[in-house]
């Protein structure tokens, strides 16, 4: 194909940018796969598929060990609003339930379901939606729940999640995210150019699902295939934006910002200025969802780095990152590092038998580069330059080295995206992305631990109280037999003082602990 | 398989360092002190190269002290920087262990004592100036004067017996020479500032467009001092465009000063110089650019720098004109740095979606 030179199409490029704060420019490495047509993944000896793709509460098996499914069918319901169900990739035999290592930072193991395929790869009775456009958008939305649609971006929200709130409150732009700011990575590319109608057809599902009054399909400007690929489908009624190419445009509030000029509010979500974004594969399984019934059960993966040949795979969700890596040529080497992900935000592994998940869009392989030594910070303020959400990355840093947590928060911690450019810029080498993520889960924790405290502080006090009673319960019992057996017996006065003084002891405690409890309960109140 | 160490996000770097900042700091210097040598003769060189010796010297000992990893910080730059700045800051008569005296106080007092690297409070390099410059003053405020001035020919001084002498010798027979006259080869060499000479004959009533009659003044500000101002001023530039530091700072201070001896210089010519002449004399520039925007002492914040930048150009022309010292530009400094925190903290820029 003779490759003609991109010129932006009038009518589609109207709306104003604006720009977002901080991001760096960095070499894309894009070139090494945005060319090359992805292939199709050979069925993998097995396929390992973890209950928990993507982010809220893990679904729950509901196959037996032993037993053959078919490709398509759910082996794990949903769990919940926030939790969507799991399908199985190939047709075969369930031979293992149990805890394996999952794609995480920190090589957790967690619940998966492991097939041995059949090779038969046979369908499992699924059916079309006819005519999407005359369906209720909540009968829409629950279709992408039950095909198990999470945000296959890179953070695995479930889309019906997002898209029902988007019916709840009004949609005022509906943007599908095609930035794919991360270098190296192009299965997005990829998988507009090669599949731009199911990306365009996707996108005019979820809009009707959300009832969106506005809908924008954005790619970056050094997509150019991409867009004209998206061109073609595209009618009047979807935009078709193309933003500067630059480090983070592509996450969500960046981009929100960079189309529209809004501002998600600090601890709000898109909603609530009137937004749902959706990335561009998530559109694509929305329209496979729609047309043919068929669940998400695989996904287009980069495959890029030092490997023999770099290029983008069509993967079965479970199949091991070692077939993967082998596919493409990838040789062994203790200098490599395999990267889950982008260099940027991806995770690094260890382990390539971890499975490929909904949510899993680049194994990057990397030389390893010897980490240099941490430097104090010197303020010298590159970091905050760098900052899309304009935090003071060195002054969070400076509170979350001291584990003052209570600071780090009102420095917004929690507006921080993890986005790596302050660590990315940082001359001294500190790992600020690192120092906020402990500072988050620190918090996190605590949070959950205080809570856990008031009820074990509760579940004291009135164990005191009750030991108490049972003692005063006891000496009552000990002075009346005192009383009646005085008749009797001849006490000496220093056991009669004894016990007095124990009971004054006793009820002065007791009113010292019912003292100390109201103090906490006006405290709390 | 070996273990590899488990990296976490981001896996790339744009290679910046500390080092790598601090070279291209010493790098801008340059231009400027070149200038200052052409005009105040070769003994700053030795000034140079004194003090990042003595500045080594006591920076390893330090971090032997305490016991600090010296590969990690003893070429980090850091006090290359400080001792640069302060060679450049002091006169080029001052004696060896005057220098000593005052880089070592910058580094111990101005920078260890905080906690080395970062985390002191006032920029070492001032600190160590204004040290010697408060203990030492006779010796602080004799200047060469600048080449093309009188009969002043910089090569005939033995700068050399000056800045090695002894003071240790018990008849002081050569600094007393040195400094009363006896030998007369100083005196005919050195002079106060155009600052200090402008503030002095200010004091006895003279008038501005007297006093800049006298040939140690060229059109804009003192003769020499202009043109060194002027190579800080291209450093500073450099600086700005290789993304050093930030405009801020720079601007609003000679913002700042721009703005009182404007107000001044226009209530009365005759007793307040132009703001030209302040721009251009004494540490204007290298303060602005490559003492105030020293990023561990200087306001964090976009707002807070231009406060920060504005309360020392406000205050070093207070000093010059009102205080007891001719040039103001390190004691605003100091002062400025001390606010840093209350401003920092006042001026936080407002995050992305915050309301």
């Amino acid at each position: 194909m003779v490759k003609t030179k991109f010129r932006p199409q009038t009518g589609f490029m109207n709306r104003e940018l604006h720009e977002f704060p901080g991001g760096v420019k960095f070499k894309t490495y894009k070139e090494m796969t945005d060319t090359i047509p992805a292939i199709q993944h050979p069925l993998p000896n097995k396929i390992i598929l973890p209950v928990r793709q993507h982010i809220g509460i893990p679904s729950v098996p509901i196959v037996k060990i032993g037993e053959q499914v078919l490709k398509g069918q759910m082996i794990a319901d949903a769990d919940g609003y926030v939790s969507i169900p799991l399908h199985a990739s190939t047709s075969g035999k369930v031979i293992d339930i149990d805890d394996y290592a999952v794609p995480h930072a920190g090589e957790h193991e967690a619940t998966c379901i492991v097939i041995e395929p059949d090779g038969e790869d046979k369908w499992f009775d699924i059916h079309p939606t006819d005519d999407y456009l005359s369906i209720d958008p909540k009968k829409l939305q629950e279709i992408i729940r039950s095909c198990g649609i999470a945000g296959l971006g890179g953070a695995g929200f479930p889309a019906h999640v997002k898209l029902h709130e988007g019916v709840v409150n009004t949609v005022e732009t509906l943007i599908i995210n095609g930035v794919e700011c991360e270098p190296f990575i192009t299965c997005d590319d990829r998988l507009i150019q090669e599949k731009a109608h199911y990306v365009v057809s996707g996108t005019r599902m979820i809009r009707h699902a959300v009832q969106a009054k506005n809908c924008v399909i954005a790619v970056e400007d050094d997509m150019p295939e991409a867009y004209e690929a998206l061109a073609k489908w595209i009618d009047d009624d979807i935009e078709l934006v193309m933003v500067p190419t630059r480090y983070p445009a592509g996450g969500e509030k960046q981009l929100i910002q960079t189309l529209t000029g809004k501002e998600v509010p600090s601890g709000g979500s898109a909603i609530h200025i009137g937004i749902v974004m959706q990335n561009v594969a998530t559109a694509a399984s929305v329209y496979r969802a729609v047309t043919r019934g068929e669940p998400v059960i695989s996904r287009y993966v980069t495959i890029t780095g030092d490997v023999g040949t770099p290029r983008n795979l069509q993967v079965l969700l479970g199949t091991p990152i070692r077939d993967c890596l082998e596919a493409c040529g990838y040789q062994h080497n203790d200098n490599h590092r395999i990267i889950l992900g982008g260099p940027m935000m991806g995770i690094h592994i260890r382990n390539t038998d971890i499975p490929i998940i909904k949510t899993t869009n680049c194994i990057l392989v990397n030389q390893i580069r010897p980490i240099p030594e941490e430097m104090p910070c010197i303020r010298c303020g590159d970091c905050f330059t760098a900052c899309p959400i304009k935090l003071l990355p060195q002054e969070l840093y400076w509170h979350a080295k001291t584990e003052n947590f209570a600071e780090t928060q009102n420095y917004h911690i929690f507006d921080c995206i993890e986005c790596g450019c302050c660590s990315y810029v940082c001359p001294s080498n500190i790992p600020l992305v690192q120092y906020f993520r402990y500072a988050k889960t620190q918090i996190a924790a605590e949070e959950r631990r205080l809570d856990g405290a008031d009820h074990a502080k509760k579940r004291f006090l009135m164990r005191q109280e009750r030991i108490l009673a049972e003692e005063e319960d006891k000496i009552s019992k000990l002075e009346k037999s005192q009383i009646i057996s005085s008749a009797t017996i001849t006490e000496t006065e220093d056991k009669k003082s004894y016990i007095k003084e124990a009971v004054t002891r006793t009820r002065k405690k007791r009113s010292e602990i019912k003292q100390r409890q109201s103090d906490q309960d006006k405290n709390n109140d | 398989m070996t273990k590899v160490e488990l990296a976490t996000s981001p896996h790339k770097h744009n290679r910046s360092s500390v080092f790598s900042k601090m070279l291209k700091v010493c790098l801008a210097l340059i231009p400027g002190m070149i200038i200052y040598i052409w005009f105040f003769g070769p003994a700053i060189i030795f000034q140079v190269v004194l003090s990042i010796i003595f500045a080594l010297i006591i920076e390893f000992l330090l971090l032997k002290i305490r016991k600090q990893k010296l590969s990690l910080y003893l070429m980090d730059g850091s006090v290359i920087v400080t001792a640069l700045i302060f060679a450049l800051m002091i006169t080029p008569y001052t004696p060896w262990w005057i220098s000593l005296a005052g880089i070592s106080f910058g580094i111990i007092f101005g920078k260890h004592i905080y906690g080395g690297l970062g985390q002191n409070l006032f920029n070492p390099a001032a600190a160590g100036y204004i040290f010697v410059l408060l203990c030492f003053p006779v010796y602080m405020n004799n200047w060469p004067v600048a080449t093309g001035i009188n009969t002043g020919d910089n090569s005939s001084v033995d700068y050399l017996s000056i800045i090695f002498s002894n003071p240790l010798s018990s008849n002081t027979s050569t600094i007393t020479s040195l400094y009363s006259g006896e030998t007369g080869r100083l005196d005919a060499v050195s002079s106060a500032t155009p600052l200090a000479d402008m503030q002095n004959r200010i004091a006895s009533m003279d008038m501005v467009s007297e006093i800049r009659t006298n040939p140690i003044y060229s059109t804009l500000a003192g003769k020499g001092w202009e043109w060194v101002n002027f190579g800080y001023l291209l450093g500073g530039v450099i600086l700005l465009i290789l993304g050093i530091i930030s405009w801020q700072i720079p601007t609003a201070l000679l913002g700042g000063m721009i703005g009182i001896s404007l107000v001044f210089n226009m209530y009365d010519s005759e007793i307040y110089a132009s703001s030209l002449f302040h721009l251009f004399s004494g540490g204007s520039m290298l303060g602005a650019f490559f003492v105030a925007t020293d990023p561990v002492t200087a306001s964090i914040t976009p707002k807070g720098k231009l406060i920060y930048g504005c309360l020392i150009g406000i205050l070093a022309y207070i000093i010059r004109i009102w205080g007891a010292y001719p040039d103001g530009v390190a004691f605003a400094i100091l002062i400025a740095n001390s606010f840093v925190p209350l401003i920092d903290k006042y001026t936080r820029p407002r995050v992305v979606g915050e309301n």
